[in-house]
């Protein structure tokens, strides 16, 4: 089986792996480098458990070709945290009851910080709009919505 | 086994298609087939050619590389008349990733971009340079080996383009139905009408009983209602998950109207 | 968390409102493993050398399988294995057997044919995931294409194709009827009485519980000759059970990690997945991991099971009902998995949480064609619960009353006899309908505001069980043979009647297996007021540390060793306890099978040797697996 060199950026980390020819991006993260924090739902973009941030925009790493991220910068929920601290979106969603199984917790926390990093302070619709390629089956929306308003003003804006 | 293949020019990579190879674009539909063991492609072809992501004017119409995706046309302004049908496009993610080229090739009930393009006189260029009418592309495209390069299309004033999404599920939601109309009325009266539906058969369309009986009246109730009145004509319905072919011939005629008068305007 | 009202002032004095955790908002316990993306779903583990199991399945809805042609298959690159249903040690099961519930109706792979579209005929085990999918469309099945039945009243006419072979007439057994019936009073007197006839049907299609994590588990080697299994189920120890039974293996040898599930509903119960994942670590000695993909998730992942009910009922002029009869029909796809149970849970709710007079019932568990049905959030309750209040609304509408009204009009209280004959006690709907309205800005009129659960309930008939008319129409393979109706009562003249107050004889739970498994109520705290002086008994003491303590034998023959505890006497007929002797210095088991039992005493279970807690060798971690990583 061929195995493609594949140099990025994990988390802040640089890294490089073997990863099959033709395999995707969650494979990839999951199996070969270890990050097991995005998640399969789908395998098909419907719905966003394997959202990831390629240079800060949310990708669907399902969808996502995995030599596709050579040179550039994955981001994943196993990196949101500074040392011990958590992100101020994990706090929130923590505070305001926002996970039930936790499944689609990792996507919608990427899809979230991608949001709050352009936009530090999100009109509630925008938020919707944000996250509205993520599914969620246990908490009906509103907590996650909540949580993620909750969060915003509290991230410093990422500069363009 | 799969096989991917990268090449630093479009010209070079269409050179390389053969049989059982397919071009990537954003990914969305090709890796959703890999990821589920699609039997028809065992080679992946790519290209790192930046003129597939080009948004430029050429001779008063507009172009887009087929690798332009749809956040990048919610990005330009140059595009602005499409931004609202990128926007109906799957989800922020989704709109990272999904290209131009690849909604052209996206089956049922998928290719909303395409409807669109389809009632903008779209025309696709390919990567040898040749040209080819969208419509003609949709009628080849099960068979077609060579690689859009890019898109062009018109580009509209005022209010003629209008688009509307009909999905159960929203903000983001597979389309039962869209439709897009360019209402050109150079001098009060409909002109040079081009109608196109998606997810009404098995490829976007033209509905042109639709754009005859527009053709030459006013924008108005008497003329839209002639329209709404053929708006399922002659047509080939899916009867699928999302909808009947019933219900899709009884709504057609409604959403047709509104978009018509007014409420598919963004 | 703060959107929750409690309405303490309800029922207040029964219950101590001292409670320190239940009832106040918390953060839960493992939210900070979701926000971290630390919590171990069952495929966050890593294996070296995992092998990947996926399945040939049905295009069709009911085939019989010709011949399998996997030789293509087998020789693609990266396959390790080809599973046919051979290699199922014990290919037939039905999941309630656990509960001896049942007769085992379905094969972990199908050997001879085929009873839904996505069933597996196959399984391969490859070293990727695109090589098993690779190899399975490599696969040639050969299909005897059969007619097909997907709706339930047309799989219950004599000419339906027969979709389950171990139950043949397209219908779960209920005692001698191919239906669930119930009886209590006399509807069609009732319905000859009444005022108004209100009537309906109402349908739900099957709903997929549709979790976000799709089911699938991880079974691999361990090292002291255990398999250990990673697995999403939500039952634990139904999925280690039904593995044991599929695999002829001791429990004992079975290590099954869960409780991470990424959402369930009900739609991990089945079991499906672990027995299939230790069969590929049993067949190839590697790690294998079987997993629903979406498609599979929502096509073959049984649904909640789709019910059509028919309500009669028949209604007095000031409201209330004195009769109500129903028909249900549960599709419970090709094969029973908990769909004979959810028909039980349905008939003991009937005729809701309303008290009605006359109640009958006939309700059919039916087979078809279409996927297996199985649990979900409150399944076999919540599909008649829409019925049912549908039907309130249209019969409210009938007599002209307010539906609140007329629910609360019509609803049980505290003390009324139900339908199944047990007495109804903590019912609360006329307080929930009071609380709805006000929350809903719907006035009621202020003597239905005022009325309570703990008033007016278990006076004169309501707590009566009434002479109740009964009928023997449907018996097992009539219906297969002609054409019947399925009404309560329909279809044939002859009626019995069962005294009024016959509460009906109890069908005996299941014998204990072993005397010292009954449950000590003073060792939990609980002292129940007794009507006859216990026989004397020693106080139990509680050793956390001890080996279990041998099983005393109530037989002439005195225990060879000693018990350190007695436990009380049970309540249902059995012999009476040999008080135990003074604790000898070291209990051990007894040296042989018990010699004797009074003759005609039911056998309890006997395991060949004494239970023992597992092994522990110094030096070896019990949650050490062949290979992992994290």
């Amino acid at each position: 089986m061929a195995k493609k060199p594949i140099s990025f950026t994990h988390n802040g980390r640089e890294t490089a792996v073997f990863a099959e020819s033709g395999s995707n991006l969650l494979d990839m993260l999951r199996r070969v480098v270890g990050d097991l924090s995005p998640k399969y739902g789908c395998g098909q973009g419907t719905c966003g458990s394997c959202t990831v941030l390629i240079d800060g925009e949310p990708h669907l790493s399902c969808l996502t070709l995995a030599e596709t991220v050579e040179g550039r910068n994955v981001e994943t929920t196993g990196g949101l945290q500074r040392g011990p601290d958590l992100h101020p979106l994990q706090k929130a969603f923590m505070e305001g009851f926002s996970a039930q199984c936790g499944y689609c917790t990792p996507g919608m926390l990427m899809a979230a910080k991608a949001l709050l990093d352009r936009n530090p302070r999100p009109t509630r619709e925008e938020v919707i709009e944000a996250i509205s390629g993520n599914l969620c089956r246990c908490t009906g929306y509103e907590p996650i919505v909540d949580a993620i308003m909750a969060a915003s003003g509290q991230v410093s804006g990422r500069v363009a | 086994m799969m096989t991917v293949d990268t090449y630093d020019t479009l010209a070079e990579a269409n050179r390389a298609m053969q049989d059982r190879s397919r071009f990537l674009g954003g990914g969305t539909l090709l890796m959703r087939a890999v990821n589920y063991g699609d039997q028809s492609f065992q080679r992946i072809v790519r290209v790192r050619d930046a003129s597939m992501h080009e948004i430029r004017s050429e001779g008063g119409r507009i172009l887009l590389g087929a690798g332009v995706t749809m956040s990048r046309i919610i990005a330009s302004p140059d595009v602005a008349f499409l931004a609202p049908v990128a926007r109906l496009i799957g989800g922020p993610a989704i709109r990272n990733m999904a290209t131009v080229g690849g909604n052209l090739f996206a089956d049922h009930p998928y290719g909303d971009m395409t409807v669109a393009l389809l009632a903008l006189n779209g025309r696709a260029r390919m990567a040898d340079g040749s040209e080819m009418d969208l419509e003609d592309l949709l009628n080849r495209r099960g068979s077609m080996r060579s690689i859009v390069s890019a898109v062009t299309v018109d580009r509209p004033t005022g209010d003629e383009f209008r688009f509307k999404k009909v999905s159960r599920t929203k903000p983001k939601g597979v389309a039962l139905m869209s439709i897009a109309a360019w209402l050109p009325r150079p001098g009060g009266r409909l002109s040079g009408v081009r109608v196109a539906y998606g997810a009404m058969g098995p490829t976007p369309i033209r509905v042109r009983a639709v754009e005859q009986a527009l053709e030459g009246g006013n924008l108005d109730a008497s003329t839209v209602d002639a329209a709404a009145r053929v708006a399922a004509e002659g047509l080939n319905l899916p009867d699928d998950a999302l909808a009947s072919a019933w219900y899709r011939r009884e709504v057609a005629p409604v959403h047709l109207k509104r978009l018509l008068l007014g409420e598919g305007r963004r | 968390m703060s959107s929750i009202e409690f309405r303490k002032d309800l029922f207040a004095d029964e219950r101590d409102d001292n409670l320190n955790e239940i009832g106040k908002p918390t953060i839960r316990q493992d939210i900070l493993g979701h926000v971290t993306g630390r919590s171990p779903f069952y495929d966050d583990h890593l294996f070296d050398g995992l092998l990947h199991m996926r399945c040939v399945r049905s295009p069709h809805h009911h085939a019989r399988i010709r011949s399998i042609d996997f030789s293509a298959a087998q020789r693609m690159p990266g396959v390790v294995r080809i599973v046919e249903a051979k290699d199922v040690p014990h290919n037939l099961n039905t999941l309630l057997s656990l509960l001896n519930f049942g007769r085992d109706d379905e094969p972990l792979i199908a050997p001879k044919k085929v009873a839904y579209i996505g069933e597996p005929v196959l399984a391969i085990i490859a070293e990727t995931e695109r090589q098993a999918r690779d190899a399975i469309a490599a696969v040639r099945v050969d299909w005897e294409v059969l007619p097909h039945v997907l709706d339930v009243v047309e799989a219950l006419k004599p000419g339906a194709p027969s979709v389950n072979e171990v139950y043949p007439n397209n219908t779960f057994d209920y005692g001698p009827y191919d239906h669930q019936k119930l009886r209590f009073g006399d509807v069609e007197r009732a319905f000859q009485e009444a005022d108004h006839i209100v009537e309906g049907e109402y349908q739900m299609s099957p709903i997929e519980q549709a979790p976000m994590e799709t089911a699938g588990a991880i079974a691999a080697p361990e090292t002291n000759d255990r398999y250990v299994c990673y697995t999403s189920t939500q039952a634990l120890f139904f999925s280690l059970g039904t593995t044991a039974k599929l695999m002829n293996m001791a429990s004992s040898r079975l290590h099954f990690v869960g409780g991470t599930v990424g959402g369930g509903f009900g739609g991990k119960v089945d079991s499906i997945v672990e027995p299939m994942s230790v069969l590929g670590a049993m067949l190839t000695g590697r790690p294998v991991k079987f997993m629903w993909d979406r498609e599979e998730e929502m096509q073959v992942g049984a649904p909640r099971g789709a019910e059509r009910w028919r309500i009669k009922d028949g209604i007095a002029r000031d409201g209330r009902i004195i009769a109500r009869s129903f028909t249900g029909f549960f599709d419970a796809g090709a094969y029973i998995r908990l769909s004979s149970y959810a028909v039980q849970k349905g008939v003991g709710h009937l005729p809701g949480p309303y008290s009605i007079p006359n109640v009958a019932a006939n309700v059919f568990m039916v087979f078809t064609n279409r996927t297996p049905a199985t649990a979900m959030r409150g399944f076999g309750i919540t599909g008649v619960d829409f019925a049912i209040e549908c039907h309130m609304d249209k019969g409210a509408e009938t007599v002209g009353m307010d539906p609140i009204e007329f629910r609360i009009l019509n609803a049980y209280r505290d003390g009324d006899m139900k339908a199944h004959r047990r007495t109804a006690k903590n019912t609360a709907l006329i307080e929930s309908c009071q609380v709805a309205a006000s929350k809903a800005g719907w006035r009621i009129a202020p003597d239905y505001a005022q009325m309570s659960s703990l008033v007016g309930g278990g006076v004169g008939d309501r707590a009566a069980i009434p002479e109740t008319v009964t009928d023997r129409i449907g018996l097992i393979g009539e219906r297969r043979r002609a054409e019947m109706p399925t009404e309560p009562y329909a279809g044939s003249s002859e009626r019995g009647r069962v005294p009024a107050g016959t509460a009906n004889e109890a069908i005996g739970a299941a014998a204990p297996q072993r005397e010292d498994m009954q449950i000590d109520l003073a060792r939990m705290g609980i002292r129940k007021p007794s009507a006859q002086p216990q026989p004397p008994q020693q106080q139990p003491h509680y050793q956390p540390a001890s080996p279990v303590p041998p099983r005393p034998i109530p037989s002439a023959t005195p225990p060879s060793a000693a018990a350190s505890f007695t436990p009380a006497p049970p309540r249902s007929p059995a012999p009476p306890q040999q008080p135990a002797e003074p604790a000898a210095s070291q209990p051990t088991p007894p040296q042989s099978q018990p010699a004797s039992q009074p003759a005609g005493q039911p056998q309890p279970y006997q395991p060949e040797r004494p239970f023992q807690r597992g092994v522990t060798r110094p030096g070896v971690s019990r949650f050490i697996s062949g290979t992992r990583r994290r």
